[in-house]
């Protein structure tokens, strides 16, 4: 019988683990349903400093300060605290309690940190619950915004709310850690306040924070996957594999040069491999593993939104929208394999059940959206991919598009002028 | 008004010789009525800093910019291919240019294709010539004239060239006053993408319009750019926005023609 509560920690624990181990196969699964083609540019070297930078260093969260500085907080609450569970790890498993209290004023330091980071985070994510549903800041509100979006966003909070509770009320009610007096910055101030209570009360509402703030965690955990939250993973294979170029440079699509290559003659047509050529992408598996990586990594916050020229003034194009539609396809491509054993036509498409072309056609490809974006996402790359679906494979663009581009063909220009005029602007 | 005196780089290689750099005017600066005044200004520039420069002429063709960003690789990289091609048989090593569609191109998606040349947007190469010595700023018109100035998004956040402009509306001894909206966080005119040869989608004002409002709230007389797009959609922005606060837009190689009085 003693040894009942051991028992259920490990299996929870290692059930949670086990869990969150195939999501992230799942993950990894579907992120290389990627098709499309992609270029790692940059030296390893050049890719780790962009990641430590923008990742670890957070460094373009700081250009909003307000939301840059709580976020701040949170990232490094969120680093710290979790050394502690390393100490609740191994209580759970061999039924200790707290086993580092021995290491002595080191052990009081960590903990009080630890008290210290978790009220900040209680404070900071009420502001953060404060902008998005009493201030309600217009990038929380934009159109996709509704329903699960906002659910998600709201429940993080909640639950980073909670986690932080549990750990303040868990030390609380720890008589024995409250008379030790050693760290206790903050829950000694709370426990102040029950002293009244009897030490079994004590004993189980301890006990009862104890496992509420590791089982939430374990949720949490497995949450990550159906959540935008996935960025505190995601955000550094991002940064890391994200071009290390001018965000001026857009791809050269090589089977396009494959393709021009065997009109010119120059490569041999039964060096090509047969296979049937897509040029651009029509749903999300047309995309490459990157732009698939970049969907599950963003996390929601809509700046990219915010300062996109066409969503500002009121077309209906959403760089974020692009984002979350491209992540919602490929889980739904996802899910349809998991049930199918194979992907099975559904009928649908990113292309027009997602994203429509007024989207795609409203983009000025200003790269504002992705200079934005604190964690390298890039939406336009992925409205650029679509967009040579629709005019490469559908050619149905607009007929003024279809006019610029047969007067590049004939006359070298997008205007309707004679090449043999191009000096005429000297006369 | 008087011709120009140009050479292309066909009558110097007739002549055996290469130029030093050659001015890639874009279908803008060749056709545009506006950007076309734009072409001149910088080639005067050139003329009077004595810069042994050529032109394409009729060997030009559009980069393929506007089909790249339609979607249209293909075309974008027949366009490329050929005119690569023209580049190389001139042997042409360097290149400036006063748009930066076509310079982000050049720069960043020629090479791929077998397009390798030293490009520099024409604010960049001025502000070069002008630490050589090549070139003077001279003369007062501007002094202590409020300008503003606004980014192309294919210079700054494309290419991060946001200060050889800069520097030199400085050295008309003019006050810059800055956009809210500056440098990196720059609002795009409207017309990249090949937006320009299209209608907007359905919104509820145009995007030159609310560029152009912020610069009328700036209450500069003058809007320096430097990308024939951009000046095009701020014009048409701020005429549709307040026609009688009479503010110029202008490329900043004619504000040097201005102050120097070329």
């Amino acid at each position: 019988m003693k040894y009942i509560p051991n028992i259920i920690f490990c299996v929870l624990i290692t059930y949670s683990i086990y869990i969150f181990y195939n999501n992230i196969l799942k993950l990894k699964r579907n992120i290389s349903l990627g098709k499309g083609e992609v270029e790692i540019s940059g030296s390893k070297k050049e890719r780790w400093k962009k990641m430590v930078l923008l990742a670890f260093g957070q460094s373009k969260m700081i250009n909003r300060p307000i939301s840059g500085l709580l976020h701040l907080v949170v990232y490094i609450a969120f680093i710290i605290i979790n050394i502690e569970l390393i100490e609740i790890i191994i209580d759970g498993v061999f039924g200790t309690h707290r086993i580092f209290s021995t290491i002595g004023s080191l052990y009081g330091f960590l903990i009080g940190s630890f008290e210290i980071l978790a009220i900040s985070v209680i404070v900071c994510v009420s502001i953060f619950w404060i902008r998005r549903n009493v201030l309600r800041l217009k990038r929380f509100y934009e159109n996709k915004m509704i329903g699960w979006p906002k659910m998600d966003a709201n429940l993080i909070l909640y639950f980073e709310i909670l986690i932080m509770s549990c750990f303040l009320l868990m030390n609380t009610f720890d008589v024995e850690f409250q008379i030790m007096d050693n760290g206790n910055i903050i829950s000694g101030y709370l426990s102040s306040y029950f002293n009244h209570l009897s030490a079994d009360t004590m004993y189980i509402l301890e006990r009862i924070f104890w496992w509420t703030h590791i089982i939430l965690i374990m949720i949490f955990l497995n949450y990550l996957y159906y959540s935008k939250h996935l960025h505190i993973l995601l955000a550094f294979p991002n940064t890391y594999f994200s071009p290390i170029k001018n965000l001026g440079w857009l791809n050269n699509l090589s089977s396009v040069k494959k393709e021009i290559d065997i009109i010119n003659g120059t490569v041999n047509e039964s060096s090509n491999n047969n296979e049937l050529i897509k040029f651009g992408a029509s749903d999300a598996n047309d995309l490459s593993w990157l732009q698939i990586l970049n969907s599950y990594t963003c996390t929601e916050c809509g700046r990219c939104t915010s300062v996109c020229p066409a969503n500002i003034t009121g077309k209906k194009l959403s760089p974020r929208k692009i984002m979350m539609d491209t992540r919602d396809r490929i889980e739904e491509i996802g899910r349809n394999i998991d049930r199918n054993g194979e992907f099975i036509d559904d009928n649908k498409k990113l292309l027009d059940d997602y994203i429509t072309k007024e989207e795609l056609w409203a983009c000025t490809s200003c790269n504002a959206c992705v200079e934005e974006c604190p964690i390298s996402i890039n939406p336009m790359s992925i409205i650029m991919d679509m967009r040579r679906y629709v005019v490469m494979e559908e050619s149905s663009a607009s007929s003024e598009i279809n006019n610029m581009m047969s007067n590049i063909e004939n006359n070298g220009a997008p205007w309707p002028y004679n090449q043999q005029d191009r000096l005429n602007w000297n006369e | 008004m008087s011709k120009i005196n140009v050479k292309t780089c066909e009558q110097f290689s007739n002549e055996g010789k290469t130029p030093e750099i050659l001015f890639w005017i874009g279908c803008s600066g060749s056709f545009d009525d506006r950007a076309k005044k734009i072409t001149k200004a910088f080639i005067k520039i050139l003329n009077h800093a004595k810069i042994d420069f050529a032109v394409l002429g009729k060997d030009e063709s559009c980069t393929g910019d506007p089909a790249k960003r339609a979607g249209n690789e293909f075309l974008f990289q027949m366009q490329a291919l050929s005119n690569i091609k023209v580049l190389n048989t001139y042997n042409i090593k360097k290149i400036v240019t006063t748009c930066p569609h076509c310079f982000n191109i050049i720069k960043n998606e020629y090479p791929e294709l077998g397009g390798e040349y030293e490009i520099y947007h024409h604010t960049e190469f001025i502000n070069n010539l002008i630490n050589e010595g090549r070139f003077k700023i001279q003369g007062g018109s501007f002094q202590g004239k409020k300008i503003t100035y606004h980014d192309p998004c294919y210079l700054g956040r494309a290419n991060n060239i946001y200060n050889a402009p800069r520097n030199l509306i400085k050295k008309l001894d003019a006050d810059l006053s800055e956009l809210k909206r500056c440098k990196s966080n720059s609002l795009c005119c409207g017309a990249g993408g090949a937006q320009m040869f299209k209608e907007a989608e359905k919104g509820n004002k145009e995007v030159s319009v609310e560029r152009a409002e912020e610069i009328i709230k700036n209450k500069s007389k003058i809007v320096a750019t430097s990308c024939p797009f951009c000046n095009t959609m701020l014009n048409d922005g701020i005429m549709k926005s307040k026609p009688e606060s009479e503010i110029e837009v202008l490329d900043i190689s004619e504000l040097l023609v201005k102050k120097n009085n070329l």
